[in-house]
Formats: C-alpha cells, sequence, structure tokens
C-alpha cells in the first residue's frame, strides 16, 4: 500500500526531473561527469583522513613522551581576580569607606608540613603577634581545603623584603597582596557606613539566592551592616578570572590569560560628614540618635547613632575582647538606635495631635480651655498630671504646644476616638518603616483598637486585656502609653510638616557611579505621602513651633538664634513614680526620662528636619534641645560648635513638662 | 503474532540502510561513552544527550521513508522558512556569550543554522534538477546569490565557521553540479583577492584565533590555550591511551569545552591512537557508503543532496578532529554524532535519513 501511494505520488516529479526536460542534452555525459567529480571527492577524503592519521600518530607516537611530560606538570591554576570595591563618599565627596592594597602573609596548610614551626620560623623574620596566631587557628578551623589563609596582614615593606630573601626556606607560605577596607572616620556615622566582614554560611546562601556565587569565588569579605551591607551587589563588583601556571612548587610562573575585574560602583551619600561631626560631638558621653533630613527630598543629612563603634575593628576579623566590649556593653553600641531604637515620644507627639484635631475639626486654633493642672475622667478619682502644679491657666492650641500643656491633650484626646488619631498619624508615617536604604528598621507601635487585640491576643491574657480603655487613650495622648516610634519617624514626620505635607523616603545613597566610567545613576527622591493639608492649619502649627524657640520650652536653648527655627521638646518616661512627683536625682541612671528635641529650620524655607533623643536625659529642653542648636547652627548658620552641648538650665517661671 | 513482529519489523527496517545504520550508531555510542567521561559522570547530561539520540533516529527513520522527490517538495519552503528564522534571529534572537544565534520558542532555544545546513544543499539540489540540462552561467549565479544569503546572515551572528560549512554545503552541491574548473579556480582567486577586505570585518577574537593557527609561537598560552591543551591531552594519551575515565587533562579542568567543540581531546586522551584510529575508520566507512548511494542515486536531485550531505559529514569530522589535532584554526564546529547537542544530532540523523531514502527509492524511479 505504502509502495504504491510512494509510487502515484513521486511519479510526476520523477518524470518532470528526468524525463520532462525539453533539452535534454546528454545525459550520460553528465552521469559520467558527476562520478568523475564524485571519485575526486573521494580520494580527497581518503587523502585527508589518511593525513589526519599521520597527525594523530605524530601526537601520540612521535611526540607522545613530550605531551606526556607536559601533561604531568601541566598545572594551571585558574585564579579569581577580586574587584576592588566601590568608595563610600559623603555628599561633599569626602571618603567614608575606601579599599586599599596590602601584602600579607598567606599560608596554604596543606602544604606545610609542620605548621607550628613553620609559623615559629616566621615569626624571626616578621612580627607575629600572639593575636596573629590565634586569627590564624580560628581560620583554619572555619577554612575549606587548600585555601590560602593570612597569618599576618599589612606588611611593611622591610618585612616583605626580609622574608623575598628567605622565601625558599618556606614552601607553602607566600606574600600576597590583598585589599583591605579602611574607614578613615572611624566611628563617626559608623552606624551608616557599617563595615564588611568575613563571608559565612548565611552571606553564603544569600549570595546563592542572587545567583553570584561565581561572581564570589575569591572574595573573602561582604557588606554586613549599613551602607556596606545593604549596598553590597553595587559595591562588590565584577570578579576577574586569571590563568596562571604554577610551577612543581605551586608558586605562579606566569600568566597565560587574564579577565580583567570590574571595580564595584562608588556611592555618594547624602550625609554631610562635617554635620555628623558636630552632631556626633554634640553627644558628648550622652546615648542616643539624631536624624537630620532634608524635608525637600528626603536626603539624610546626619544619622547619630550614639555610642557607636569603630568599623575598622571589623576589617580584618575583630578580636574576641573587642568583640565582647562591644557586644555586651549596658549601652549596646551596636545598636542603631535611630532606626532600632523605639521610644515613646513624649510631648513631641502634640504637633502632630493638634494638627489632627485641626483636620478633623474637633478643635479650631482659638478654641481654650483652663488648666487647672490636672485631668480627672468623670466618674473617676484617678488625676492625670501635668507637669506644672496649679496649672497653665487659659491655653489655646498655640500655648498648648508652645508651653507644651498636657491637660490641654488630655481633654483633646478624651473626646477623640483613637482609630481616627490612628489613621491620621499613619499617614505622617508613625508605626511604620520609612523605608530609609539600610537594613534593620522598626516600625514601632502607633496604637489602635486592632492593634492592642492583636498585642495580647495570646491566652495568657484576658478579654480585658485586650478592650481599648478611655484611659489608653488619655495616656496616648501626651505621647505616652503604647506608644513607640523610631526617631527616625519622628525627623520623618516633622520633615512633613516642615515641608507642607509632602514628605519623601529618607535615603542616605544621593548617586552611583559606574567604576571607571562616568556614568552616574541619581537615587531619585520617592515620595513617601503627600497630605492634602489646609495651609491654614499648617500654618498654625508652624507658628506653634516656632514660637516654642522663641518664647517656649525650647527658647533657653535658641537664645539669640540668627536663624528663625520651629522646634518642639518632648521628655518620656521610662519609669513612673507613682503618685509621686518625678524626681530624676532619686531615679537610677537607667530609668531616668528620654530626652526629645524635634526641630526645622528656617522657618520660611526649611533646608532641614531633625529629630534628636538622648537616652535617659531628662528634661527635652535640658538635654535634646542644645544638641539640636549646635546641629542647626552649623547647617544652617555655618558656626561651628565642636564638643558636647551643654545642658541649659531651664528657669524656673518656665515649666519644665517635657 | 509472529507475523504481525516480522512485518512490523519489516515496517520499520524497509527503508532503513542497515550499514549507515550500523556505523552511525557506532560512531553516536562512542559519543555516549565520552561524554559520560568528559562530562565527569554526570548521568543527567548523558540521559539527555541519549533522549536526543532517541528522537533523532525517530526523526531519521520518518524522513528514510519518504520518498526523495517529496523531500525535494520541501526544499522551497525550508529554505524560506530558514532565510526567515535567521533574519528573526538577527532582530529578535537571544544573545549567549555575546552571539545572537539561537530563536526562543518559548520551550526551548532553536539554532536556524543547523536548519540552513540541510536547507541548502536542498535548495540548490532541488533548483538544479529543475533545470536540469540547460544549466548555464546565469543558474550558477543565482545559486551563489542562494548561498551567500544565509552565509551572510550567519556570519554576522557573528558565527564565522557555521557560515563558513554552510557556504561549503553549497559549494558541494555546485561542484557535483558540474560548475567548471574555470569558475572554481577564478573563485579561488577572487577569494584571496578579498581576503584583506574580508580581514577587515573580522572580529577581534576571528582574528586571533587566525592569527595564533597561522603562528602558534604568536601567543601560545592566550589564544592557542585550548589549542594547545587539546594537543597535550591527544598527545600523553600515546598509543593505548589513559583509559576511560583516566584522562587527566580533562579531569583536571584542562581541557575547554570539553562536552562539545573539543570532546574529540578527551576521547583521544583516554582510547589513544587505537581509539582515534577506530573512529577515523567508522567515519570513513560511514562517508564510503554514502558516496556508494550518491553513485547509484537515480536522479539529479537524489545525486546532488546526498553527495552534499556525504561531503559535510567529512568536512564537519575533518574540520572538528583538524581543529582540536592543532592543524587547522580554532572554530566552533561540533564533532558529528559524538559532541553534546540535540540539534546538531538531530540535523545529522535527518541528513543520514535523506541518504536512506535515496538509498531505499532508487529502483522505484530508475529509468
Amino acid at each position: 500500500m505504502a509502495r504504491r501511494l510512494f509510487l502515484s505520488s513521486g511519479r510526476g516529479r520523477a518524470d518532470a526531473g528526468t524525463l520532462g526536460s525539453p533539452e535534454l542534452r546528454n545525459p550520460e555525459r553528465e552521469l559520467h561527469l558527476f562520478k568523475r567529480r564524485l571519485s575526486l571527492a573521494g580520494v580527497l577524503v581518503v587523502l585527508a583522513l589518511v593525513g589526519l592519521f599521520g597527525r594523530f600518530f605524530y601526537l601520540q607516537v612521535v611526540r607522545h613522551t613530550h605531551y606526556q611530560t607536559l601533561a604531568e606538570t601541566n598545572r594551571i591554576a585558574i585564579v579569581p581576580i577580586i574587584p576592588n570595591r566601590g568608595v563610600i563618599r559623603d555628599r561633599n565627596g569626602l571618603v567614608l569607606a575606601q579599599s586599599y592594597s596590602a601584602y600579607t602573609l598567606e599560608i596554604q596548610p596543606s602544604r606545610v608540613k609542620n605548621l607550628d614551626e613553620t609559623v615559629d620560623a616566621l615569626a624571626e623574620i616578621v612580627e607575629i603577634q600572639p593575636r596573629d596566631r590565634r586569627r590564624f587557628k580560628k581560620l583554619m578551623d572555619e577554612s575549606k581545603n587548600f585555601e590560602t589563609l593570612p597569618l599576618r596582614t599589612r606588611l611593611t615593606d622591610v618585612e616583605v623584603a626580609r622574608f623575598a630573601v628567605n622565601r625558599y626556606r618556606f614552601p607553602g607560605v607566600e606574600i600576597k597582596a590583598r585589599l583591605f577596607r579602611q574607614y578613615p572616620f572611624g566611628e563617626v556615622a559608623s552606624h551608616v557606613v557599617g563595615y564588611i566582614g568575613r563571608i559565612n554560611d548565611r552571606d553564603l546562601v544569600r549570595i546563592d539566592e542572587w545567583g553570584e556565587s561565581a561572581n564570589y569565588k575569591g572574595s573573602d569579605y561582604i557588606g554586613k551592616v549599613g551602607i556596606e551591607l545593604s549596598y553590597e551587589r553595587e559595591l562588590h563588583g565584577t570578579t576577574g578570572v586569571e590563568e596562571v601556571e604554577v610551577d612543581a612548587g605551586g608558586r605562579a610562573v606566569r600568566t597565560l590569560s587574564r579577565a580583567a575585574p570590574t571595580s564595584g560602583n562608588d556611592l555618594t551619600l547624602s550625609l554631610d560628614i562635617k554635620l555628623q561631626e558636630v552632631a556626633e560631638a554634640a553627644f558628648g558621653a550622652r546615648r542616643g540618635a539624631l536624624v537630620a533630613i532634608d524635608p525637600t527630598n528626603g536626603e539624610v543629612l546626619a544619622l547619630v547613632s550614639k555610642p557607636g563603634f569603630d568599623p575598622n575593628l571589623f576589617v580584618d576579623g575583630i578580636d574576641s575582647a573587642n568583640w565582647e566590649l562591644l557586644n555586651e556593653s549596658p549601652d549596646k553600641p551596636l545598636l542603631n538606635r535611630p532606626l532600632r531604637g523605639a521610644y515613646p515620644p513624649g510631648s513631641a507627639i502634640k504637633p502632630f495631635l493638634a494638627l489632627s484635631a485641626l483636620s478633623s475639626g474637633k478643635r479650631t486654633p482659638a478654641q481654650a480651655i483652663s488648666d487647672p493642672g490636672y485631668f480627672q475622667l468623670p466618674g473617676a478619682a484617678h488625676r492625670f498630671n501635668d507637669d506644672k502644679p496649679g496649672g497653665h491657666g487659659m491655653v489655646d492650641m498655640y500655648r498648648s504646644i508652645v508651653v507644651s500643656c498636657d491637660t490641654y491633650y488630655y481633654v483633646l484626646a478624651s473626646e477623640t476616638d483613637i482609630d481616627d488619631t490612628y489613621r491620621f498619624l499613619s499617614q505622617l508615617g508613625f508605626g511604620r518603616k520609612t523605608g530609609i536604604d539600610i537594613e534593620g528598621e522598626l516600625a514601632g507601635v502607633l496604637p489602635s483598637r486592632e492593634w492592642k487585640r492583636h498585642r495580647f491576643s495570646g491566652k495568657e491574657y484576658r478579654e480585658e486585656h485586650r478592650k481599648w480603655y478611655l484611659g489608653d487613650s488619655i495616656s496616648a495622648g501626651i505621647g505616652q502609653g503604647y506608644n513607640a516610634f523610631t526617631p527616625i519617624q519622628l525627623a520623618q514626620a516633622i520633615a512633613t510638616i516642615a515641608n507642607d505635607g509632602t514628605s519623601y523616603q529618607p535615603h542616605l545613597v544621593k548617586t552611583v557611579r559606574g567604576a571607571g566610567s562616568a556614568t552616574v545613576r541619581e537615587i531619585e527622591p520617592q515620595q513617601a505621602h503627600a497630605l492634602a493639608l489646609n495651609p491654614e492649619h499648617l500654618a498654625v502649627i508652624k507658628k506653634a513651633l516656632a514660637g516654642v524657640n522663641l518664647e517656649g520650652t525650647g527658647a533657653s536653648a535658641f537664645l539669640k538664634a540668627a536663624y528663625t527655627s520651629g522646634g518642639k521638646t518632648g521628655t518620656a518616661q521610662v519609669y513612673s513614680m507613682k503618685g509621686e512627683k518625678y524626681s530624676a536625682s532619686r531615679v537610677d541612671e537607667r530609668l531616668r526620662d528620654h530626652a526629645w528635641f524635634i526641630a526645622f529650620a528656617p522657618i520660611e524655607n526649611p533646608r532641614i528636619a531633625l529629630a534628636v533623643l538622648v537616652e535617659n536625659g531628662g528634661f527635652g529642653a535640658q538635654a535634646a534641645a542644645p544638641i539640636a542648636r549646635q546641629v542647626l547652627d552649623y547647617y544652617v548658620a555655618g558656626v561651628r560648635k565642636t564638643g558636647p552641648a551643654p545642658a541649659v538650665t531651664v528657669p524656673d517661671n518656665e515649666d519644665q513638662s517635657d | 503474532m509472529a507475523q504481525f513482529i516480522a512485518r512490523l519489523w519489516q515496517l520499520l527496517t524497509r527503508r532503513v540502510d542497515s550499514f549507515l545504520f550500523g556505523v552511525a550508531l557506532s560512531i553516536a555510542g562512542v559519543g555516549l561513552i565520552t561524554l559520560f567521561s568528559a562530562s565527569d559522570q554526570s548521568v543527567a547530561r548523558l540521559s539527555n544527550q541519549a533522549a536526543s539520540l532517541a528522537f533523532a533516529l525517530a526523526l531519521m527513520w520518518i524522513v528514510a521513508n519518504i520518498s526523495p522527490q517529496t523531500i525535494a517538495r520541501a526544499a522551497v519552503p525550508l529554505y524560506a522558512l530558514g532565510v526567515v528564522l535567521l533574519a528573526g534571529v538577527a532582530l529578535w534572537g537571544v544573545s549567549v556569550n555575546g552571539s545572537r544565534r539561537w530563536l526562543n520558542l518559548g520551550f526551548g532555544r532553536f539554532q536556524p543554522s543547523e536548519l540552513m545546513k540541510i536547507a541548502l544543499p536542498l535548495m540548490l539540489a532541488w533548483y538544479f534538477q529543475k533545470f536540469e540540462g540547460r544549466i548555464g552561467w546565469k543558474d550558477f549565479t543565482l545559486a551563489a546569490v542562494l548561498i551567500a544569503v544565509p552565509v551572510y546572515l550567519i556570519k554576522r551572528q557573528p558565527d564565522l565557521g557555521t557560515a563558513l560549512l554552510i557556504g561549503a554545503s553549497g559549494f558541494y552541491v555546485l561542484y557535483l553540479a558540474g560548475l567548471s574548473w574555470k569558475v572554481m579556480i577564478g573563485l579561488v582567486a577572487a577569494a584571496s583577492a578579498a581576503a584583506p577586505f574580508v580581514w577587515q570585518h573580522l572580529h577581534d577574537y576571528q582574528r586571533e584565533r587566525i592569527l595564533t593557527f597561522i603562528d602558534p609561537t604568536r601567543d601560545p598560552l592566550g589564544a592557542g590555550y585550548h589549542s594547545s591543551q587539546a594537543s597535550i591531552a591527544l598527545g600523553s594519551g600515546g598509543v593505548v591511551g589513559k583509559g576511560w575515565l583516566n584522562g587527566t587533562q580533562t579531569h583536571l579542568d584542562f581541557l575547554p569545552e570539553r562536552h562539545t567543540d573539543f570532546i574529540f581531546a578527551v576521547f583521544g586522551e583516554e582510547f589513544g591512537l587505537i581509539g582515534t584510529l577506530v573512529l577515523l575508520v567508522l567515519y570513513m566507512l560511514l562517508i564510503g557508503r554514502g558516496m556508494m548511494i550518491t553513485a547509484n542515486a537515480s536522479t539529479m536531485f537524489a545525486r546532488l543532496i546526498a553527495g552534499a550531505v556525504t561531503l559535510m559529514f567529512f568536512t564537519y569530522a575533518f574540520v572538528n578532529m583538524g581543529m582540536v589535532s592543532g592543524v587547522l584554526p580554532v572554530v566552533g564546529v561540533p564533532l558529528p554524532l559524538v559532541s553534546y547537542g540535540g540539534t546538531a544530532l538531530i540535523s545529522l540523523f535527518i541528513g543520514l535519513g535523506i541518504l536512506m531514502s535515496v538509498q531505499a527509492h532508487r529502483k522505484l524511479v530508475s529509468t
């Protein structure tokens, strides 16, 4: 069947091909020609294959010994060339982190017979401290086989020369040039810049997820904290490859081929390191945080976390003594306070609550209350005290902010549903991560009914723990209670007010520059939220904030300032003195109140907004405001004061309500 | 039952040339054994290649059962499709290692130049058959254009090696169709004259390879690295080889591209001169059988396509082994039926299917 099908379908064309041609000339002649050509091709094929065989014979028999020797001595090592890590600079081009090349003395343990003897012999040539030996032991335990490990880093030229002369005595030991990271400003901005450290197993998983395992061959270090961590993939660069021929001793004899590495990208931060220095100096020995933002674009100008640490300690492996010192200190120098410290805002929350009341129509600016010095819920015996015994008298919205009147906000809170407050404040970014471009930020707590229900949903709590009480609202009304915000959230919120409701996601990196190329990538400001705020309401709040620094709780700190500014003090209770008047002298230092100050300047055209927190600093007006003054003096007026900001004494007639 | 099996067996083997099939399968077997060693005993890679082989065999069987006349009818559409796909590669192709050679089809990548390896000789053979008996210089000129278009498209991918080989497949058809010696000599002269011009248009790496080939001492450890490592592998294999899975060059990572273009070095290192001789003989048997089929073919089309396919087999094998043993420059040509890669395997077995079709159908249309 099939055969017939092929026949019938094939015949037409077959005819056309062989018989249908009208000008059939001489098929026999053509066939003859074809066969001649085919035979010629056949002869050539045989000749070519015989020729190939001749070549194989030559290679595999005649030159066999030669190639066998070559194969045996063929030791070509594929060596990764680690790229130069990108440089981190501040907004004015000052270098915050850079790499430099230095000589290291390295040992390949698998090729050394007696390690201890070798190290002892090396110690006669170059200085090797017990610390170096301990670190080397630690590296050996962690390392994979055949790796070369650094015994001494940063050899001097003299030491390099001394070893070179003695090199023949030490098979398996060599001098290598490695790249080291250096942080010229040391402790300043250490939490921002962060540091790099040796790649561990967790990092390897991360690298694998990026699909970058090949690119990290040969890399020993990776960003661990701060910009070094969050911009790791920009900073690292592309690893190059070098094929080197090595001799029987494993030493490189010559380079066969080389694919050059591409350096990592350079980063320019929005941070002003001089401002940062001023800010850090202003803290003195105090613990705390400061965040300064350019309200017009979200650029972070300073980000202080005190105490800090010296990132240079981490560069070639921190030793255990220093690590314990940092890790176990009660001052928590490794904690990034502006992002990870959540503190009750105290009275610093008041301008935002006032704005909320204006926006919702709960209050007009002129509406005033009479403050007797305390607030009582109807039908309850408990008194919520104002800090000024006897009260502030008649208080309108302006005065409530300027003198920081608690009673005004107790009353407001008692009339406002907590969930309404929640909605307004969360629009300002409270209780949410700001999205700053370094890792580890916390969201803090902006309480609501739902939050409380969720927070106390555990089996150990009962229904009465989950319920929202009016008393909770009253505490929250002056920034105590469940509220807990990070300093960067406060900075972001005051920046939003300063910029008339439009705010930008805070960011530290301004530009990314491709290594060796002129391509610069600007990081565009990302709008975080644009609140449709009534300009009149904003004007009321801004006027009150200006009043704070002119005639209110911030006036002493901002005496004779050369520029206009707005501010608000805050004092957050750490410890509640039941029924007693709080007295700093009677409370353990770590239970003392946290001091807050938020500010922006100049009033007309704000260029900087900031939040200062001094842990256990006491009154905001006393401890935090002077730090803000020193920072604003430098940034706005160019007056550089170094050294700790003095604690101002607040006149007795001014209440110390914050 | 026995009758059914016999019938099935007959159906399966009727058009299959057992000699050609046996030799091709032997070579493919050598390929699988070597691949297992070259891939550091990767079962995944081996089964992958075996699956491609099974698929290629099925295609070979189908093609063998199609008469040359029917195949001839597919020539024009296949050629047109090939050119369109090559143009598509130029416009939307996937780049791998800086060359645009692949089209992404969703389920996998496809290299249209592989299709052209068959489609171009088919097209030319069809054309010469159509105008058999009155072929003049105009036809050869047109044929030259038919060759030049895909060669140009592949050359700019850039894939100079494949472009030259596809050009060669076209040339074989012209040669067998009776292109006059004067023209051929003229072409060689023209090519020599055009060489400096072509040189200008070569990529740096292509120039480097040619220079390195002409003068290996120029850069023995840079561009000549592949070549010298392959020579070391072959030479150190000696007469009997280092034994299967024991090649040091192979297993110490000295050999580049060892599953694909340089697989012959692995084979030569592990099986020695005896192995390379066996492989050479196998290729010679395959090519010899192809030439017999060509000589016995009954139509112009069948003769031309069978001859071109046979000579292409020879060309690939010769160029690859010549490259690995250092007598030809390094061009990206796989060793037929041995190198890893499904697409090449498929187009090679389709070529074998065409040869079998020509052989099986020769009597049906004999005059």
